[in-house]
């Protein structure tokens, strides 16, 4: 809502200034979003006349003029604007004169001597007086201007444009009389809300209307006014009114019917009546119906919209633009003024739906007061006599039904309960009554009850918190202390068995990741590509095509993360991320916390790219490889110990992939990716990837403590040759299912292929630690163990020993 | 035994001359060895009388301990001589680099999700958490918001290919809110809890960014008021940007799911916001309309909603004015929050 402040303070005129007014409103819940003056700061700017235009000497593009600025003896005058002319009025900085510039330095105006002439100030225009960006001409002046006067006044121009920005319960703010309404109320300075006489009528010629609609269209007031000058200019006073609320001035009677909307919240509509035919019958659509709108939009009909219909069918969409068949023109000799009410559920969402506004349906589907139909008529009507003349008929007022307006109570108690301030039952009466809200009160103190009567230009007050805010937003927000809260003081302890997903992140960082955050939402090539995804959870309103549908997977927004830091020379990119993946899932059900038929869990994906270490001195740089990032993940996994399985991944080299298991579940993957896609997202080298579910590195168990042995422990390292293809797991696995009691731990120490070796064979060492909580342990029993774990790998893997 | 002092004196200075340990060694088997000069003299002891025996042995074994206590003595010194050129040799130019592995960073949003999580938990909020795509019930319907009001078109919402039980799209979250509704059916009051998380509006330009990160805030019991909600807040703020020096306002505003409804401002004592009201959460006293979706008596329990933008937070922060940083997963910009 945009409004100029004079308009303002001709309703409501607190002792207060700009700034303060402006604040009062902010604090109130209408928020003033900006406040602009109206013009430049300027002064010496006065009315001139130009009596005499002739051509410059020495320029062809200036003129050299001769003004009358009230004085005895004219000025003269250089100008370069290309429409002045003699007998208009312009703005002229007189010798003296300070200007402000569009950069905002100032400009004083002096004699100057411009192509060998003298010039005694400066003819303006509306730019250089800083009122508009219009610079093709001089601004000119109401041919009634007295000559001399001072401009700033003239124009009333010590002005500011406030821009509101109101919230969608404040419908009884669109207007200037609304705004005033709530400022009378907040200051306590008297309302004069505009006099409105009613206009007799002067011919019986009326147009028929009904409602077929009671409940979407329940009043109608209309009325006809023939034989009006349309082609009459808007008074000066309108359209800077208009203009100041942001309203082009288009023509008198459009322009009437705005400035009624804007001064007091009743949105008009004016046909021409000789295009009007039969009766106005305001009716839901139909399919198939059609209608071309004033902004030359044609909208298909239906059922859902409500309609101005005529004989001819539909001409209007009611409460939110007329149609272009009935519109008002410049050859208009008889209107028709609809003046209506229509409920805002019968408006809302429409306009929306054939992706236009107006200012008709912001206001009626927030609600219109239905209580100023008639004077609204009234209002337009003297308008329409004053400006364009004309014989108005008889003002016809048809209501079939109006919203209820229950009355609401509201407990004093309860006000002070939710608000958590003591506020007394004399304060809420006094604020109820300068809201204009009818009301009785029963009970006292602490069982006092309010009866509030809801007015018919508020459309907020249905329930006591409603009436609890008002209180509250009058009484002042910023009067409520800031209390810190009282509470029981009950523990909340994390569990110590569940690990936080912080945990996890700083575990990464710790590796020398650095966390990310993507979109969700994806190319539907990645999923295709790297997921093996053909059917994603689509997006059906977009952003762009690139970010279509909702990934099942993070590690396509790491791989652009290495080539968006790639391409900015980054050589080496190591980052993580975790967040939610999103997966088709007809199983799932309606749970506390998930939504039927999708899964959504939380994944943690790491991506490894480059050198394995910055280079740096005593360290030989290679590239980071599957087992570099299989250490990561284990560090990140641990206690828990997690188990890959060589197995395939669409985005992975099917040689270098695992699916990572914990306790025998798939959990996630690990590996290189495919040469293919390397190639696709320009990476001059593969990059190692694993993503796995949060959730399944969030439950751990409780340590539980034994005694360490007090008997040493006896280490034996054990080397055999197995087959190349064997993998290492097998043996180890196979070690661990004998159960050999003695057996602390196995691990492999090293791994050795080389042309010493038989073709075909590798060499695997391993350290075995044995050790007994009862007694030293002998060669003899550690012989015994060595020969078990030796017999079982050549019985399983013809593995032989090395010596 | 006149002629003892001359043997001290040369064994003396062939031990001080010996410059090694073998050296001394030597020296020590000229005078103390076997055959040694010391020694030599006592064999020869054997032919003087029991009297002059004992006086010579005495004088010889005083000589022997001076002679022992000296060849200590030096190869103490040797020894030390030798640990000294050791630890000189082994001398290293500690203004190298260290070598291994660096650290990564937590992203800054995140950094204040969990500052946001910690403050909080400190007077006593627990977390919850939801999933990202909802239903049009819990994201809009639960939360007062009925299709049609002019409240949704303040969001502008993200539908997927996907529909409820009712034949609904279903869509992404477009605030927090929804998870304060399913923790609230679960959980009896009093109800604390934060829930932070990812959110999503179709609104993409310098200042939105499509996908964003909200915390939101819920406190029912059977007496938390607005004034409550105003100490909470404020005090959040100040611990948040580690100063009291912070204004912070509240103006009335609207929200489907809460009345008196607020937006909060602050504003910096300090630094390159100093003295401008700078929006930062929306607030209010949870409608009972909501409340009674939670499953409660609102006419019993009642109490407050924030929510708050964790990029807006985090840019004010720690000077950062682009949000489109936050998703670029640029490594220059982020390395700057290493942990």
């Amino acid at each position: 809502m945009q409004l100029s402040e004079s308009w303002l303070r001709s309703m409501c005129n607190p002792p207060m200034d700009t700034a303060a007014l402006t604040h009062t409103l902010t604090m109130a819940g209408l928020e003033v979003e900006s406040c602009e003056p109206i013009a430049a700061a300027f002064s010496g700017v006065v009315v001139a006349e130009v009596l005499h235009v002739e051509r410059h000497p020495n320029a062809d593009k200036l003129s050299l003029c001769q003004v009358a600025v009230g004085e005895a003896a004219p000025l003269q005058i250089v100008c370069g604007a290309p429409n002045v002319r003699a007998g208009m009025k312009a703005p002229l900085a007189r010798v003296g004169a300070q200007l402000t510039t569009a950069d905002g330095k100032t400009l004083s105006i002096g004699v100057a001597k411009m192509r060998g002439i003298e010039s005694q100030g400066m003819l303006c225009s509306a730019r250089e007086l800083g009122l508009s960006e219009d610079h093709g001409g001089l601004l000119e002046l109401p041919s009634q201007s007295t000559v001399g006067s001072d401009v700033r006044a003239l124009l009333a121009l010590d002005d500011q444009r406030i821009t509101i920005k109101l919230t969608p319960n404040k419908a009884d703010c669109l207007s200037v009389l609304g705004i005033a309404r709530e400022l009378s109320a907040l200051t306590g300075a008297p309302l004069q809300a505009p006099v409105i006489q009613p206009v007799p009528a002067v011919s019986d010629v009326r147009f028929g209307f009904k409602s077929s609609a009671h409940d979407a269209c329940g009043r109608f007031t209309g009325r006809v006014i023939r034989k009006v000058n349309a082609h009459a200019a808007t008074p000066e006073w309108m359209r800077q009114r208009l203009e100041r609320a942001g309203q082009r001035s288009i023509s008198a009677l459009v322009d009437i019917t705005n400035f009624v909307m804007l001064e007091m919240g009743r949105p008009l509509h004016v046909y021409d009546l000789d295009k009007l035919s039969g009766e106005i019958d305001v009716r839901w659509g139909r399919q198939g119906e059609r209608l071309k709108l004033l902004n030359d939009q044609v909208v298909d009909l239906d059922a859902s919209v409500l309609c101005i219909t005529d004989a001819s069918g539909p001409i209007g969409l009611a409460g939110i633009m007329g149609g272009d068949s009935t519109k008002a023109e410049l050859s208009t000799q008889h209107i028709f003024l609809e003046s209506a009410f229509f409920a805002p559920n019968a408006i809302a969402g429409r306009a929306r739906r054939f992706n236009f506004s107006s200012d008709a349906s912001h206001r009626f589907e927030r609600g219109v007061d239905f209580n100023n139909n008639v004077a609204g008529i009234e209002r337009a009507t003297a308008l329409v006599l004053e400006i364009c003349g004309g014989e108005p008929g008889p003002t016809v007022d048809q209501t079939w039904q109006l919203p209820t307006r229950q009355s609401v109570k509201m407990r004093s108690a309860r006000a002070c309960k939710v608000i958590g301030v003591p506020i007394t039952g004399d304060e809420m009466a006094d604020i109820f009554s300068r809201l204009g809200l009818a009301h009785t009160r029963t009970g006292h103190a602490q069982d006092e009850v309010f009866t509030v009567s809801p007015p018919s230009f508020r459309f907020d007050l249905e329930i006591e918190e409603d009436l609890i805010e008002e209180v509250a937003r009058v009484w002042g927000f910023e009067r409520i202390p800031a209390q810190p809260p009282r509470a029981v003081a009950a523990m909340r302890a994390p569990l110590e068995s569940v690990r936080g997903l912080h945990a996890l992140r700083h575990r990464l960082a710790a590796s020398d990741f650095q966390e990310v955050v993507n979109f969700s939402f994806v190319d539907a090539a990645w999923e295709r590509d790297l997921v093996g995804n053909a059917a994603p959870i689509q997006v059906l309103n977009p952003i762009a095509s690139q970010l279509a549908v909702m990934r099942s997977a993070l590690i396509g927004g790491l791989l652009d993360n290495i080539r968006y830091n790639v391409a900015r020379k980054q050589a080496r990119v190591r980052v993580f991320e975790i967040g939610r993946a999103f997966l088709r899932d007809p199983s799932a059900l309606e749970g506390p916390v998930t939504v039927a038929g999708l899964h959504q869990p939380i994944r943690i994906a790491a991506a490894a790219f480059g050198a394995a270490f910055e280079p740096q001195w005593g360290v030989a740089e290679r590239d980071v490889d599957f087992f570099d990032l299989k250490a990561d993940l284990e560090a990140l996994v641990a206690p828990l110990r997690v188990r890959c399985v060589a197995a395939a991944h669409p985005a992975l080299h099917p040689g270098r992939s695992a699916r990572i298991e914990l306790e025998g579940r798939a959990v996630g993957w690990i590996g290189e990716i495919h040469p293919r896609w390397q190639a696709q997202f320009e990476l001059p080298k593969p990059p190692v990837v694993f993503e796995l579910d949060a959730d399944a590195l969030q439950h751990l168990k409780l340590p539980r403590a034994e005694q360490p042995s007090r008997f040493p422990a006896v280490v034996r390292d054990l080397a055999v040759l197995v087959h190349e293809a064997t993998p290492v797991q097998a043996l180890l696995d196979a070690i661990e299912a004998e159960k050999i009691g003695l057996i602390q731990c196995v691990n492999l120490f090293d791994l050795y292929h080389g042309k010493t070796l038989p073709k075909g064979q590798k060499s695997l060492a391993f350290r075995v630690v044995m050790q007994d909580t009862v007694k030293t342990l002998t060669d003899a029993d550690a012989d015994a163990v060595f020969a078990q774990i030796t017999k079982i790998l050549q019985q399983k893997f013809n593995a032989t020993l090395r010596s | 035994m006149r002629d003892l002092d001359p043997i001290v004196e040369r064994a003396l200075a062939a031990f001080r001359a010996a410059d090694d340990a073998p050296a001394l060694e030597n020296a020590k088997a000229l005078f103390l060895g076997k055959t040694g000069e010391l020694t030599a003299l006592l064999k020869s002891l054997g032919g003087l009388d029991p009297e002059a025996r004992k006086t010579a042995g005495a004088a010889i074994n005083a000589a022997k301990t001076v002679l022992e206590q000296a060849l200590e003595a030096r190869r103490a010194d040797l020894a030390d001589a030798r640990l000294q050129a050791r630890l000189a040799e082994e001398a290293l130019d500690v203004t190298l680099p260290g070598r291994g592995r660096g650290v990564g960073g937590i992203h800054p949003v995140i950094r204040t999700w969990q500052r946001i999580e910690e403050i909080f938990h400190s007077i006593g909020f627990s977390v919850a958490d939801g999933p990202e795509i909802e239903t049009d019930w819990c994201n809009f319907t639960a939360l007062n918001n009925p299709e049609n009001h002019p409240a949704r078109s303040m969001q502008d919402t993200f539908y997927v290919d996907l529909k409820d039980a009712a034949g609904r799209n279903l869509l992404l979250r477009t605030h927090t809110s929804p998870m304060q509704v399913r923790y609230a059916r679960q959980h009896p009051p009093p109800i604390k809890v934060i829930a932070p998380g990812r959110t999503y509006r179709v609104d993409s330009d310098a200042t939105h960014s499509p996908m964003f990160h909200q915390v939101e805030g819920l406190w029912i019991a059977e007496d938390v008021s607005f004034a409550d909600l105003k100490g909470v807040y404020t005090d959040f703020l100040r611990r948040f940007f580690e100063t009291d020096a912070l204004q912070v306002r509240f103006r009335p505003s609207f929200f489907p799911f809460t009345e008196p409804s607020a937006e909060i401002d602050m504003q910096f004592a300090q630094g390159p916001w100093k003295g401008r009201w700078l929006e930062i959460s929306g607030a209010g006293q949870v409608h009972p309309t909501v409340v009674r979706n939670f499953g409660l008596d609102p006419e019993r329990y009642l109490g407050f909603a924030f929510g708050s933008g964790l990029e807006r937070l985090t840019m004010l922060r720690y000077g950062i004015d682009d949000l489109r940083l936050f998703f670029d997963g640029d490594l220059r910009f982020l390395r700057q929050f290493a942990t």
